[in-house]
Formats: structure tokens, sequence, C-alpha cells
């Protein structure tokens, strides 16, 4: 493999870590988050101002990143706990738009210009660069795919998935709406923190466009794209998204078009996602097995 | 003195211009209880098809009507298309179909119309108006004039007369305004058709009085336009064109004379969000 497709491919496995994140919060707990960006933002910018500004080095940032992460994300999910389903939408667009104008006005953040001169991974005494990155990066969305996998199996996502279908019979079960959907808030703005430090030690350079709404969107297409709520839907939405637009090259002008298309394409006609309850593929893969869902 | 009532007039102006955009949302949101985010990719193909029209003729006359024309039958294949088959999926379905269509419009209109600025070069046949030093200019005058109209016949139709009353039930219960003889499909399509003409007013108006017209203007009020209608009480009309007056004067405001360090783009976003939790239904939201 060459420089080229080693970088796309590291940077799938990124979003693919943070379209996990997301899936948490939208396909387990049910709860619509369109702000998602801004939570990888704070984590980019955590680790970035973490390693130039504190002097610490990735490893002993990223503990700290990801439960600043998780701390913000508990802060800004509470005030979105009292709101419905389509107010809360609004709401967590909101927030990106926010999170996003602080880091592009205020001169702590690097303003306009951004922030630069993030020093790249060291481990064992070598700087991870090219496949090394791209294993590392693996590595952890391994263990994000692991978490997500132990969360469904656990009683907080048990809890998770009865809210997700009826909230009034769940509560009056003595399952607490605020506990639960909170966890997975915070776990799922967790793993956007870590998909950020990757990011923000990928790039070097950071600005504050990096993390707008368009990004949010293009997260919750891929994880719509692959299967709301399914372990590995939201990894294979991320590889889908990330490998089309290479293939199209001759379309570069119509790229956006296309991502347009091909989401407008899934919601109207599969809006379980690839690899959601009924879709082609796990009706080809597994036949007989959702034949009860009808 | 005189440059506060300037930034006055035009705050009340931009809130006016809201509100013409606004209103189409809160409608749609009333007999759908969708966010109807395309909405803007409607206003902008307004102020398109309102520009590209007046180049061929030279006057405004045919022009709004053309795009308030060419708006009502995007903003009902919309509906046709993506949002009636998506009604029995969740909320977030029709809300991300949305937002694609969004997407895929503004492109569209990248590739027609050009990613560049056009200008609207329209001169209204009036003159401005200077009283006491203050300086009211043509454009401030029809938007004025324009908006009050629209939102005169908008309230007239909604509350007087056979088709308001039938959107005000399919709002309510769209099963049983169903039940009770009530077109629910013919009434969402008019819906669709009112809001959408009035957001092509709104997309002429703003080409003219910023001079400008280019594929992403709606990106802006997409999202603002959500908000206000969140801090107005979804669906709720009055509660829409207060939010939407509140907020054009207020960052006008306070982008004059506070110095606030933060784009006035995110003013309204944290507005809404100070605003939902002092009243997670709204300003005038009743629920």
């Amino acid at each position: 493999m060459n420089d080229y497709s080693i970088t796309i491919l590291t940077f799938i496995a990124i979003q693919a870590i943070v379209a996990c994140g997301l899936n948490v919060i939208v396909g387990y707990a049910g709860q619509i988050s369109l702000g998602h960006a801004a939570f990888f933002g704070i984590g980019a910018y955590a680790s970035a101002l973490l390693t130039t500004k504190a002097g610490l080095t990735f490893w002993t940032a990223l503990p700290l990143v990801i439960l600043l992460t998780g701390a913000i994300g508990l802060v800004l999910g509470m005030p979105s706990l009292r709101l419905r389903e389509d107010f809360l939408a609004v709401t967590t667009i909101g927030i990106n738009f926010i999170v996003e104008s602080v880091f592009l006005y205020v001169p702590f953040f690097g303003g306009a210009l951004g922030l630069g001169g993030i020093p790249s991974i060291t481990f064992l005494g070598t700087r991870l660069r090219g496949p090394n990155f791209l294993y590392l990066c693996l590595v952890f969305l391994a263990a994000v795919l692991f978490i997500s996998r132990r969360f469904t199996r656990s009683w907080g996502g048990l809890a998770c998935f009865a809210l997700r279908e009826e909230e009034t019979a769940a509560s009056s079960m003595g399952v607490s709406p605020i506990r639960f959907k909170l966890l997975a808030f915070v776990l799922g703005t967790a793993m956007a923190g870590l998909g950020g430090a990757l990011y923000a030690h990928l790039m070097r350079f950071i600005s504050a466009t990096d993390f707008g709404f368009t990004l949010s969107v293009s997260m919750m297409s891929m994880v719509v794209l692959g299967g709301i709520g399914t372990l590995w839907g939201p990894v294979f939405g991320a590889l889908i998204l990330g490998v089309l637009p290479e293939v199209f090259r001759p379309l570069i002008d119509y790229r956006m078009l296309l991502n347009a298309a091909i989401l407008l394409l899934m919601i109207r006609f599969q809006p379980a996602g690839l690899l959601g309850e009924g879709s082609l593929l796990r009706r080809l893969f597994r036949p007989g097995r959702d034949s009860t869902h009808g | 003195m005189q440059l506060f009532f300037e930034q006055l007039l035009n705050g009340v102006a931009m809130g006016a211009i809201y509100s013409l955009i606004t209103l189409g949302l809160a409608l749609v949101y009333g007999v759908m209880r969708i966010l109807h985010v395309a909405h803007a990719a409607v206003y902008t193909a307004g102020a398109y098809v309102g520009l590209y029209v007046f180049s061929l003729t030279g006057s405004l006359l045919p022009a709004v009507p053309a795009a308030m024309a060419a708006c009502a039958v995007l903003g009902v294949a919309i509906e046709r298309m993506i949002y009636t088959p998506l009604l029995k999926y969740p909320p977030f379905v029709p809300l991300i179909g949305s937002i694609a269509v969004f997407l895929g419009l503004e492109e569209i209109f990248r590739l027609l119309g050009g990613p560049y600025i056009l200008s609207f070069p329209a001169e209204f046949p009036f003159p401005g108006i200077t009283v006491r030093g203050v300086v009211i200019s043509p454009a401030i005058i029809s938007i004025y004039a324009v908006s009050a109209a629209v939102l005169l016949i908008l309230w007239f139709v909604v509350t007087k007369t056979e088709l308001g009353l039938a959107m005000r039930a399919t709002s309510q219960d769209r099963e049983i305004a169903g039940a009770m003889g009530i077109n629910s499909s013919y009434t969402i399509s008019m819906t669709f058709v009112l809001g959408s003409a009035v957001a092509a007013v709104a997309g002429i108006l703003v080409g003219i009085y910023f001079n400008q017209v280019y594929p992403t203007m709606g990106a802006v009020p997409a999202y603002k336009c959500l908000a206000l209608i969140v801090v107005g009480g979804l669906g709720s009309l009055p509660g829409a064109v207060l939010a939407s007056l509140l907020l054009g004067v207020g960052e006008t405001l306070l982008i004059g004379y506070a110095n606030i360090p933060l784009p006035r783009d995110s003013l309204a976003f944290i507005a809404m969000i100070a605003v939902l939790l002092w009243r997670p239904q709204g300003l005038l939201g009743n629920r």
C-alpha cells in the first residue's frame, strides 16, 4: 500500500471511532445528536493544547482528554435531557455552532489561525507515522468496538434500549431516564474525544472549520448508512463514505451531490441502514433470521 | 440617536425576513411534525428563479410570481417524494432526509448557477424617505410593506378560511382530522405551497436587500430558523414571528453596541438554549 491509501485508511479508522461514539448516543440510547463534531473538536483542541502549551506527551494527555470530553458531554447533555426529540436535535445543532464559533473567535484556541505545531505520537521511543499510526488507530477502534459490545450487554446498555423503545414504560419499571441517557451521552462523547485526539496528532494542525456542522452530518450519514444501533454499522458506513469519493475521483465536482444522493436514497429506501434489521445485506447473509421481525 | 433608529429599522427588517422564512417551517412542523431543513434550499431557489426571470425581463413584476410558483412546485415535490413516504419512521429519519435534500439542492444550485456571488440589481420604483435625518431606504420600505402584507394574508388564510381550518385540525391530530372528512394529504400539500411561496418572496427580498444571490445563502437560515421555531414554541405561528423579530432586533443592536466577540449566527443558538432552559416548551408553546 502506498502512503496515500494509508492516509485515507487512517482517516477512515478515526472517523469510524467517532461514528461508533455517535452510534452509542443515537443507536443505543435513541437520542438524536446532530452536534457530534463539536465533541470531536473538543477532543482535538484539548489534546493539542495539553501537548503544545502544557507540555504533556500524547499518552499522558489522552486520559485527560477523554475525561474532559466526557465531562463536557455530561454538562452539555444535561440541558438536553429535558427536551423531546425535535427540540433535542435542534439543540445539538446549536451546540455544534456555538462550540465551533468559540474555537474560531477565542484567541486562547488560536482563533481563525488554528493551532499548529502539535507533536507526533511517540511509542517506545519511535515516532508513529504511516502504517504504524494506522495500526494505533485500528487498536483504538478495536477497543471502542469492544466497549460498545460490552455496553450493549451490560445493565446500562439494556436500560438504554428499554428507554429508547418506550421511555414511559421503562421509567415506570425503575429505569432512570436521566442516568442512563447521560451515561450513553458521556460514553459517546468520550469516544469522539479519543477520535479528536488522534486526529489532532495525525494532522498536527487543526482549525475550527474542521469541526463544523457538515462533519456532524457526515458522521450521522455514516451511522445511518451502516445501520443505526448495530455494532459494525458505523465502521461499515465510515468505510463506504471514506472510500467512495476516492473511487469516484473523476466525479470530484459532484462529490457532495453524490454524498447527499447516497444519504437520501438510503434514508428513503433502507432507513435501517446496510446492516440494520430487515436490510438487503442482512437478508442475503442471514436468511430466515429476520423473518420474525416482518 | 439617529444611528440607533437606523439600526433599529435594520433589525426589524432582518426580523421580518427571518419571520417570512420561519413561518413556512412552523406551518410544516404544525401539520407534519417534521423539521423541514430543506426549506432554506427552497428559499435559495426562490432567489435564483427570481433573479433569472428578472434578468430576462428586466422587471420584478413577473419575477416574483414565477419564483413563488417554482418554489411551490419544489416544496410539494419534496413533500411528496421524501417526507410522506418517511412519515412512518421515527422523527430523525425525515430530519436526516431533509438535511440530505438541503445539501443536495445546494450542490445543484452551485452546479447550475456557478459558485460565485451574483448581484441582484433591482431598483424600486419609489424613492427612500428621510425622517429627521433617519434615512429609510426603498429596500427597507418594501421589506416592511411586503412582510406586513404576507403576514396579514397568512393570518387571514389560517384563521378565516376553510383551508386554514383544515390545517389547524390536521396539526392537532392528523388521523382524527382525516376521520372527520378532511383530505389531509391535500391540506399538507397546500401547506407546503403556502410556506414555499412565502419563502420565495423572502429569497427575493434578501437578494435585493444585500444585492447578493449565491448557492450557500440558505446555510445560515437553515439552522437559525430551526432555532427560531424552537424558541417560538414548535408549530406556533405567533411564536415564530415573535422569536424572529426579537432575534432580528436583538442581534443587530447587540452587534452594533455591545461589541460581542462571537459571530451573530451563534447568538441565535445561545438565545435558544437560554430560552429552553427557562421554558422547555418555547416562548408561546403550550406543551
